[in-house]
């Protein structure tokens, strides 16, 4: 019989709690965002989280009746660390939304929690194509590889490229980018000729370099985290591919915003293909790298701050629709939203829930003294061609 | 035929700089039987001093060489006569679990600092570009500059070691301490030396290989493994041991990935295993040394 009304008293106390944790919640909508802060890939955690900070300075912090505050976590790049502290967001902190999730084996890892939990996820980083397969909760604000890697082969086999070699990291993304290079590429009637995979930890590129050099392509398309890119074009450089007239096409990774001015004369005439430039030319991108400059000490946005920024519209716009309701009914107001991005139109499918933008070539250019990546060419609404019919996209 | 040339060229460039990286660890550990893995924290330091000193400063690069290896020496002597020195006496695990200790700190403190980001220089105009040897064959300059460099420094350790006062005083304290102690010899004195000069070799290693190599606060692990196999595979009684073993792993390495691109990132593991199972002690040991 007390055991019964231990029982009970503790069922009550529990009640009570959650009660309380729901009366909390009504009042303000967690944002958990949860991103590589320390380590190799602390640079993509800085611009994804002075995007979002931007978005909700220009943007206020309340919507749809409620208040919204942003809990930052850093998963130091570990994908066990970004599950924990995602399930923890969510069980303890009662976090509505998860965000972030600086690489693509991060976001799987929590994929799972977003779709237990029934709790919106915004990718606004990693850019493996079947992470939004992975749970009916993910959005993505950022892009595709394949998106990207599907603009430079288009615009390489259209410009007098019929011969490429392609050189990327050992690792799923850069397996993705070759084959949805080769994909389009072949298609478009060009033939690659050379493949080459370099181990991520060894950033010694003379071999392979010179391996494709001796094959002699036209074209070579390169995908390399941003960071071992700038080598990889100094090494480029040094073994005078350029005289040997081949063409460096990329993703937009190899010439990061972030890190492009440092990497001086070598990446001057590299073309790549990507969603976002600092230098795209439009009214909202003017005002968003102006004000960008000015919360982050002059430094510049790249492609991973308007994810963050991007992200953190979906969240609003979703509320706005919402009326502060979150849990699936946000994710439902996130389909088929579109926008004006700084980085120009985009959209999100309502059926893959992945995000429809432009894609840019652009060729790397010095303006007003310091490098950028300038466009010169578009190909509108892409969307992402794995999970679309590629020939739906010719 | 001049490809061939070209890969051999491109292979001794990048193992005459594992050999300045790796001859430091190659004396620490073969000279004084000290397992030193932070010796790669010591490439970092004068890698990173380089970065500093060119992109924050204007310093020449040329100029930044000779500052590495004596900032690299410093901090060796330092840590020597401070903290490495209580280990000489201890057992292997402890120094293993010491040094790598060390090696994280020193990661950990360069990515407070400097950030986790690739670290890049631009080089001089004079060490860009290519040089052309015969139709079709041609090197980076710059490859070339560190084939030089390190080519001049293999002849200069060898010297040193087998022909000066300082060198027959070392490999006397290394034959028997406590002889050389009884005739006299300040075998501290020349143990310290002698690390303080290999970290430096390390530093200017790692000032040399930042075009190369790259440099990141992970830099002392990534290459750590390249440091052990030059030393297992070269023996420690010589300069000349971890010398030819440089070479042969860094043209392995190279025409393995050149050749058989699937393949490459294995050769130099495959190569160490082979090695290691025809001449157990190393390539050049004179004798059943560790």
């Amino acid at each position: 019989m007390l055991k019964g009304m231990f029982t009970i008293a503790a069922a009550a106390t529990l009640l009570g709690a959650a009660v309380t944790a729901q009366v909390q919640a009504q009042e303000s909508v967690q944002v958990g965002l949860v991103l590589p802060m320390t380590g190799p890939f602390a640079s993509t955690g800085r611009q994804v989280e002075a995007g979002a900070r931007l978005y909700m300075q220009q943007h206020g912090d309340e919507v749809g009746g409620r208040k919204i505050e942003l809990i930052v976590k850093d998963d130091g790049g570990v994908a066990d660390q970004t599950k924990r502290i995602a399930q923890e967001l969510v069980v303890r902190e009662g976090a509505d939304v998860l965000a972030g999730f600086g690489l693509t084996p991060l976001a799987m890892a929590t994929a799972p929690i977003a779709t237990q939990a029934r709790v919106p996820m915004i990718v606004m980083a990693a850019a493996t194509s079947s992470i939004t397969e992975k749970s009916p909760f993910i959005v993505r604000s950022s892009f595709t590889l394949p998106q990207a890697a599907l603009g430079i082969a288009r615009w390489a086999a259209e410009n007098g490229i019929t011969e490429a070699a392609t050189l990327v990291s050992d690792y799923a993304p850069g397996h993705d980018a070759a084959d949805a290079f080769r994909k389009v590429f072949e298609e478009a009637g060009g033939t690659v000729i050379e493949q080459a995979a370099v181990p991520l930890k060894d950033p010694d590129f003379a071999p392979y370099l010179q391996r494709i050099r001796d094959a002699g392509p036209q074209g070579l398309f390169v995908f390399v985290p941003s960071g071992v890119g700038s080598l990889l074009m100094k090494q480029f450089d040094e073994r005078g591919l350029d005289d040997a007239g081949i063409k460096l096409i990329a993703t937009g990774d190899v010439t990061d915003d972030d890190i492009l001015d440092q990497m001086g004369d070598v990446a001057l005439g590299a073309i790549t293909a990507q969603h976002y430039s600092a230098a795209h030319d439009s009214p909202e991108n003017k005002e968003f790298v102006d004000a960008f400059k000015e919360a982050n000490g002059n430094s510049r946005p790249n492609f991973m701050a308007v994810g963050g920024y991007d992200g953190m519209h979906l969240v609003y716009e979703a509320l706005k629709a919402t009326d502060g309701e979150t849990g699936e009914a946000l994710v439902e107001a996130m389909k088929g939203l579109s926008w004006e991005s700084p980085r120009g139109p985009v959209s999100i499918d309502p059926e893959t829930r992945d995000i429809v933008q432009d894609i840019y070539i652009r060729e790397v250019k010095e303006q007003d003294g310091e490098l950028y990546n300038v466009e010169f060419d578009r190909i509108e609404q892409v969307k992402d061609p794995v999970k679309a019919d590629w020939s739906q996209q010719f | 035929m001049c490809r061939v040339l070209t890969v051999l060229l491109d292979g001794i460039a990048y193992g005459m700089l594992l050999f300045i990286l790796a001859c430091g660890l190659s004396v620490t550990l073969g000279l004084m039987n000290f397992v030193n893995l932070a010796h790669g924290a010591f490439a970092m330091a004068g890698g990173y001093v380089t970065v500093v000193l060119v992109n924050g400063y204007g310093v020449p690069f040329l100029l930044c060489l000779p500052i590495a290896f004596l900032v690299a020496a410093a901090i060796g002597l330092l840590l020597e006569r401070t903290l490495y020195r209580r280990l000489y006496g201890a057992n292997h695990l402890d120094q293993v679990l010491f040094s790598i200790g060390l090696v994280f700190m020193a990661m950990a403190g360069v990515d407070y600092f400097m950030g986790a980001r690739q670290q890049l220089i631009t080089l001089p105009d004079f060490l860009r570009g290519q040089f052309h040897l015969a139709e079709g064959a041609s090197i980076g300059v710059y490859r070339l500059f560190i084939i030089v460099i390190c080519a001049v420094l293999a002849v200069v350790l060898q010297l040193i070691l087998s022909r000066t006062r300082f060198g027959s005083r070392l490999r006397a304290a290394v034959d028997d301490g406590e002889v050389a102690r009884g005739l006299g010899i300040n075998v501290g004195t020349v143990f310290a030396m002698t690390f303080a000069v290999g970290s430096g070799l390390a530093g200017l290693g790692g000032a040399l290989g930042i075009e190369v190599l790259g440099l990141d606060p992970s830099f002392p692990i990534r290459f750590m493994i390249y440091f052990l196999i030059v030393v297992v595979v070269g023996g420690t009684s010589s300069i000349a041991g971890p010398f030819l073993a440089s070479l042969i792993l860094g043209i392995g390495d190279v025409a393995g990935k050149y050749y058989i691109p699937g393949f490459g990132s294995f050769m130099i593991y495959t190569m160490m295993v082979v090695i290691l199972v025809l001449r157990p002690h190393g390539l050049f040991a004179t004798r059943g040394t560790s």
